[in-house]
């Protein structure tokens, strides 16, 4: 089959229906994923085909959602658990750091949870509270999950179908302000292993790692800086746990600069991380030390001031400028 | 209710179902009635004269310093092995870290609950071989652990139901709440046996709600029965049932056993700060295993042989027990690293490396 140009939205649709036909043991739950198709329409018409036995409306309740999602894994099942908004995943944050990631170390290993909880992040999208954060870096700390997130439909398509045949949990973050960006998806393609880094803009100068929603933001802003003469290399991280730290050191090496990017807070962000491993594998490479370009350390703003708080390109190439100052 | 909330102790309406009474003399019931044989009888007892042994036993050995904590079932007898025997080994039973007679039930060794405790690995035994899940410390998730599960066997349609433990305590968490509703809203097979033992920790009950706990399934919208859970009859019985309207499609079911934890919450724990040794010598007349040894003996299906070649195997298994947790080893020192995940995982990898190269470095050093 070609490739045919989707948007993100209709990738991750797509993709649940692909792994709903190859096995009956995945599930997909949460709350309004049946007859509404999710509020996004991710579930888009699956109830309808697959029956409520398989695409279930839960109670509005994120720690049952979880819960029980871990039930249904430890009687066999592969659900996939959809978390409404970012913001709304805390009351499940319970279930999911002291019982989803915990149960395979627990059980010595006699205990697999194949589990992915999805869930939309980020910001971007003029919402109210509690609807633009980006909350990976709680997830990311805690041994026992796999915290993933892509960029792009091609992307979300595979990177899902790899996240619900993982023996281990997923977090699955969706960048929700880029659902409606389109791509070439060709789902017969042999995809990338779900924990690789891709290198999505060749460059020379300095090495502008993202994930998400900041991969297009860089992309961008590596277009920007080449009329200021300067060939950025632009790595898709694509998931946060674990990192894949092999691809950015090569990059690194090569360009000697690296900026990392994201919506979430810089504070202890994976970009703290990130920078103290690269120092560390890098130190005679780098040119300038590793910068970071992220939210700040306040609650996420109203909307009328989320451009201000997101990093955008002018943002990003002043730490560039930064960066080259060294 | 009354303004106190002593409700949500036992002497309110509807009175408990008692099929043996503290004196050990059956009491007839209009609704639940079980009929076992001397040996049937003679088996619950063994059960529970053997979890109070290797429980006692674990407490002097925690005492010991063989266990860095232990947490005693001590007075909860009857409601474990009433319900525990009243489960078909098909049945799964989820319980909550108190649960030793339920284990016991179900087969698991002693020593592997107590391995636990002693700090060896976090439980470690596969749910699957007893059908009996591992203890869960933090308090609430687990039912609702229960609830998927049961929500899944109602998909297979398997002949089988589940047994969910939570305690009056746990009976406050959010999850046992959503867990009840999430079980009510899809009909699933499940029986929540919630043993109000009067005490979490150092808070009665009646700081931990105003009504009584089986009250709170008719808001869910099933069944809801309080239980002596000093006896082992009733709580056999009315689990039974509580199974079979599980297992024949008639969704949950919500028993709750009126029982007390006559030890500390755990050996790190002190009850003279926060209640009165009266409260526990009042509830020492109801105790669970002196009842039926009354029955037993009044009946003539007991005799003084029987009693003592029962002392004599609890005096075995506490040997046993004694001789096992002592002589368990420590696990290697890189244990941790081995099953944080199911598929490879480069930073556990690289960390193991890395702390297998640093203990490497103390053995070349001699």
């Amino acid at each position: 089959m070609a490739a045919r140009t989707l948007t993100m939205v209709k990738a991750l649709n797509e993709s649940l229906r692909k792994a709903m036909e190859d096995d009956p043991k995945v599930l997909v739950m949460g709350e309004d994923v049946g007859r509404l198709g999710g509020v996004f329409r991710v579930t888009d018409g699956l109830q309808k085909d697959f029956g409520e036995d398989r695409v279930t409306d839960t109670p509005l309740a994120e720690s049952g959602i979880v819960g029980t999602a871990i039930g249904l894994a430890l009687r066999g099942y592969r659900p996939v658990a959809e978390i409404q908004f970012d913001g709304f995943v805390f009351p499940a944050a319970n279930q999911i750091i002291t019982q989803l990631a915990k149960m395979h170390a627990r059980s010595l290993g006699k205990v697999r949870l194949p589990v992915v909880v999805r869930m939309p992040y980020g910001g971007g999208i003029g919402a109210i509270e509690h609807h633009s954060e980006s909350p990976e870096a709680y997830f990311a700390h805690t041994a026992g999950l796999r915290v993933v997130t892509p960029s792009n439909a091609a992307d979300a398509y595979w990177m899902l179908q790899q996240s619900i045949r993982s023996a281990d949990p997923v977090i699955f973050l969706e960048p929700k302000r880029r659902y409606w960006e389109r791509a070439d998806v060709d789902v017969d393609e042999m995809p990338l292993p779900l924990h690789q880094a891709r290198v999505a803009r060749a460059g020379t100068d300095l090495t502008l790692l993202a994930y998400g929603p900041m991969v297009r933001l860089c992309l961008d802003a590596a277009e920007a800086a080449r009329e200021d003469g300067r060939d950025l290399e632009v790595v898709d991280l694509r998931s946060i746990s674990p990192i894949d730290f092999d691809t950015i050191q090569a990059s690194v090496r090569k360009t000697r600069r690296l900026v990392v990017v994201h919506e979430a807070p810089v504070f202890l962000g994976p970009g703290s991380e990130i920078a103290a491993r690269i120092t560390e594998r890098c130190f005679y490479h780098l040119e300038s030390p590793v910068l970071r370009v992220g939210g700040y350390h306040s609650p996420y703003p109203s909307s009328r001031l989320e451009e201000e708080y997101l990093p955008t390109i002018d943002r990003v190439l002043d730490t560039v400028d930064r960066a080259f100052a060294f | 209710m009354t303004a106190n909330g002593t409700a949500a102790r036992e002497g309110t309406e509807p009175a408990l179902v008692r099929l043996l009474s503290p004196e050990g003399t059956r009491v007839p019931h209009d609704e639940y009635s079980i009929d076992l044989t001397p040996e049937q009888l003679r088996g619950l007892y063994r059960d529970m004269v053997l979890t109070r042994r290797f429980d006692g036993e674990a407490v002097s050995l925690q005492r010991q310093g063989e266990m860095g904590l232990w947490v005693s079932a001590l007075g909860q007898e009857a409601a474990q092995i009433g319900s525990g025997r009243a489960a078909r080994d098909t049945d799964y039973i989820f319980p909550s870290y108190r649960e030793h007679g339920v284990a016991w039930c179900r087969g698991v060794d002693p020593l592997t609950l107590m391995g636990m405790f002693r700090g060896v690995n976090h439980g470690g035994w596969d749910p699957n071989t007893n059908n009996f899940h591992l203890y869960t410390i933090v308090i609430g998730p687990v039912t609702l652990h229960a609830t998927g599960y049961a929500m899944g066997v109602a998909k297979d349609g398997a002949d089988m139901a589940v047994l969910s433990y939570f305690g009056d305590g746990g009976s406050s968490q959010g999850d046992v709440s959503e867990a009840l509703n999430f079980a009510a809203v899809n009909n699933a097979p499940i029986v929540f046996i919630c043993q109000n033992n009067g005490w979490a920790i150092s808070t009665p009950i009646e700081k931990q709600t105003r009504v009584p706990i089986y009250q709170r399934a008719a808001g869910f919208g099933f069944p809801g029965v309080r239980v002596d859970g000093n006896d082992v009859l009733a709580m056999m019985a009315v689990t039974r049932a509580a199974l079979e309207h599980a297992r024949g499609g008639n969704g949950p079911f919500l028993i709750e056993a009126l029982t007390y934890r006559m030890a500390p919450h755990a050996t790190s724990d002190d009850p003279t700060r926060y209640r009165f040794a009266e409260e526990e010598a009042e509830w020492r007349l109801k105790d669970p295993i002196a009842r039926l040894r009354a029955y037993l003996v009044n009946e003539a299906w007991a005799d003084d042989a029987y009693l003592a070649a029962i002392e004599a195997e609890a005096d075995a298994l506490a040997k046993r027990v004694r001789d096992g947790l002592r002589s368990m080893p420590d696990p290697e020192p890189t244990a941790f690293f081995d099953h944080v995940y199911a598929e490879q995982h480069p930073l556990v990898d690289e960390e193991r490396a890395e702390f297998t190269r640093y203990l490497a470095g103390f053995e070349e050093g001699h």
